[in-house]
């Protein structure tokens, strides 16, 4: 049994919305905080919708949802987390932001919650270091899109006591989540395979060995994995791994974790993928909505 | 389209019936080398200039191997093409099909037609070591071994992780031992030959597999 009752999210961003809904859903009291009343708002909206869906497709009854949705609440004011026994923190991938959290939180809550980072690229090891209590700090890496997907990678950073990393995994088991134990190292286990494996399909394209529909083609039906790479990263936007490139090679230095020059070419004209309509593939941005 | 098929034996492509193989005819535009020496069943294939395309099978080598190469501007109606298969594992729908510079897109057309006739799906690449699939997977099996090793995660969480995280059907290391770690030892040997960077150098794992298959231990 897991004796936490009151979790806090910080940042109502794209995790921060879908994890505050895991938590909600699983019958926690979910208080989430943003600095940015607007951001709070669409996560309102959003998470309103998704349940909505939810009740249409039988998933959830219409009361349980209003039972949910009445033990979610949103606030721009840190001062409402001093209820909370655990606060899962999905703001900015920046130490000195995170630390700054970190810090006001220690301020505001009890001696006993639990600090838990999304952090996609950094060291729970580092963030614990800023955040006024490092023995008490875990990772606790969700899996986008947060309200589907079930992973979450658990890392225990060299500070953090053996019953705090317990509690936590206790805690993910009682939000209907699958944990995995994973290790405080760059990338923890998927972005650490993931970012490479999509630079090498990258550089393949560079070096003209195949088209990227060729790819993509190659690697759904040969291994049977839902996506190719190269419409995978058209998805998560050239932006954002280029991001990942300089986060894991700058501490992996792993030449494969380098971020390849196609990539700045491709952001320097625009195509970061399907949020501009192009990226290794052309996206008509109309054909759902235009008449 | 009529297609002759001939068949050298022991394909690694095909190892049981499938309906190219039943449709194959003694003649036909199109000609289909399989098996293990495909390669030197080039030279027996007749009016080989007027064939529409001529497949030849390959394992891990060069189409150039088979067919000799000039300055980059090789290519004619002679393509190499590979269903993709792991180790032992049965062999997937997919058939890489592999061109050079100047192959003719005549020659593409007539064997893609053919082939995704008997119901494969075909990826077009160019003479490349390792090809698509294996040139893009073998440095993830590779870093999967080793991060075992590391103990970045047990063997049943690295394989959840993979397949909760990304819908892959299987983890690496689960894949890889039903597959057989020796294959992939011979794989990724024959791409760091030529490649020669280090995420191609057969992982730990591999290598131990390797030697214990040559001494008949499994
Ligand atoms: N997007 C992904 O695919 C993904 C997946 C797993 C983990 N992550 C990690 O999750 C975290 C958040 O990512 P995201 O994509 O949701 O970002 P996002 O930009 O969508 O959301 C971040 C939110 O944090 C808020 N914020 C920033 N500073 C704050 C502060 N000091 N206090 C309170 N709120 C603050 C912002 O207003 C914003 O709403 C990052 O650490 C990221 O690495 C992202």
């Amino acid at each position: 049994m897991s004796s936490i009752k009151t979790v806090g999210v910080a940042g109502a961003g794209t995790m921060g919305a879908g994890i505050a809904i895991v938590a909600a859903r699983a019958g926690f009291r979910t208080i989430l905080y943003d600095t940015r009343q607007d951001t709070l708002d669409r996560a309102r909206r959003q998470t309103e919708g998704f349940f909505a869906k939810s009740v249409q497709r039988g998933k959830l009854t219409a009361e349980a949802v209003e039972t949910i949705l009445g033990n979610l609440v949103g606030t721009t004011d840190i001062a409402s987390m001093a209820e909370c026994d655990m606060v899962i923190e999905a703001i900015f991938e920046d130490l000195k932001v995170k630390h700054g959290l970190f810090s006001d939180l220690n301020a505001v809550c009890p001696p006993h919650t639990i600090f838990a980072s999304n952090t996609s690229t950094l060291s729970i090891t580092e963030i614990a270091g800023g955040s006024g209590r490092p023995e008490r700090v875990v990772g606790m890496h969700f899996c986008l899109p947060a309200q589907l997907m079930k992973l979450i990678e658990m890392s225990p950073g060299l500070t953090t006591a053996p019953e705090v990393f317990d509690a936590a995994w206790t805690f993910a088991e009682a939000l209907g989540q699958r944990p995995v134990k994973t290790k405080d190292n760059p990338g923890f286990i998927l972005n650490y395979f993931l970012v490479p494996f999509n630079n090498d399909a990258i550089r393949m394209v560079e070096a003209g060995v195949a088209e990227p529909a060729d790819i993509d083609r190659a690697i759904k039906a040969g291994l049977g994995y839902p996506m190719g790479p190269l419409e995978l990263l058209d998805l998560v936007g050239l932006d954002t791994q280029l991001l990942l490139c300089e986060a894991l090679h700058g501490v992996t230095n792993d030449p494969r974790a380098a971020c390849p020059p196609l990539v700045k070419r491709m952001i320097a004209a625009n195509h970061l993928g399907r949020k501009s309509g192009r990226g290794f593939y052309n996206y008509d941005k109309d054909a759902m909505f235009g008449g | 389209m009529p297609y002759q098929l001939i068949d050298t034996g022991s394909s690694r492509s095909f190892p049981a019936a499938h309906a190219l193989l039943d449709g194959g005819s003694a003649a036909g535009d199109v000609v289909i080398l399989i098996g293990a020496d495909a390669g030197s069943a080039l030279n027996d294939v007749t009016d080989r200039a007027s064939r529409a395309a001529i497949l030849v099978e390959l394992r891990t080598e060069s189409l150039g191997t088979h067919t000799g190469e000039s300055r980059g501007t090789e290519g004619s109606n002679v393509l190499g093409f590979a269903r993709f298969r792991l180790g032992d594992g049965a062999p997937s729908d997919l058939v890489e099909l592999v061109r050079q510079p100047a192959t003719p897109d005549s020659a593409i057309a007539a064997a893609k037609a053919v082939l995704e006739g008997a119901g494969l799906k075909v990826a077009v690449c160019g003479d490349f070591a390792g090809r698509i699939i294996d040139r893009l997977v073998r440095p993830y099996y590779n870093a999967s071994l080793r991060r075992l090793d590391e103990q970045l995660a047990t063997a049943d969480d690295l394989d959840l992780t993979l397949k909760l995280g990304l819908g892959y059907p299987e983890g690496p290391i689960g894949l890889l031992e039903r597959t057989g770690l020796a294959h992939h030892y011979d794989v990724t040997a024959a791409l760091f030959e030529t490649i020669g960077t280090p995420d191609y150098a057969p992982a730990r794992r591999a290598v131990v597999a390797k030697r214990r298959a040559e001494k008949g231990l499994t």
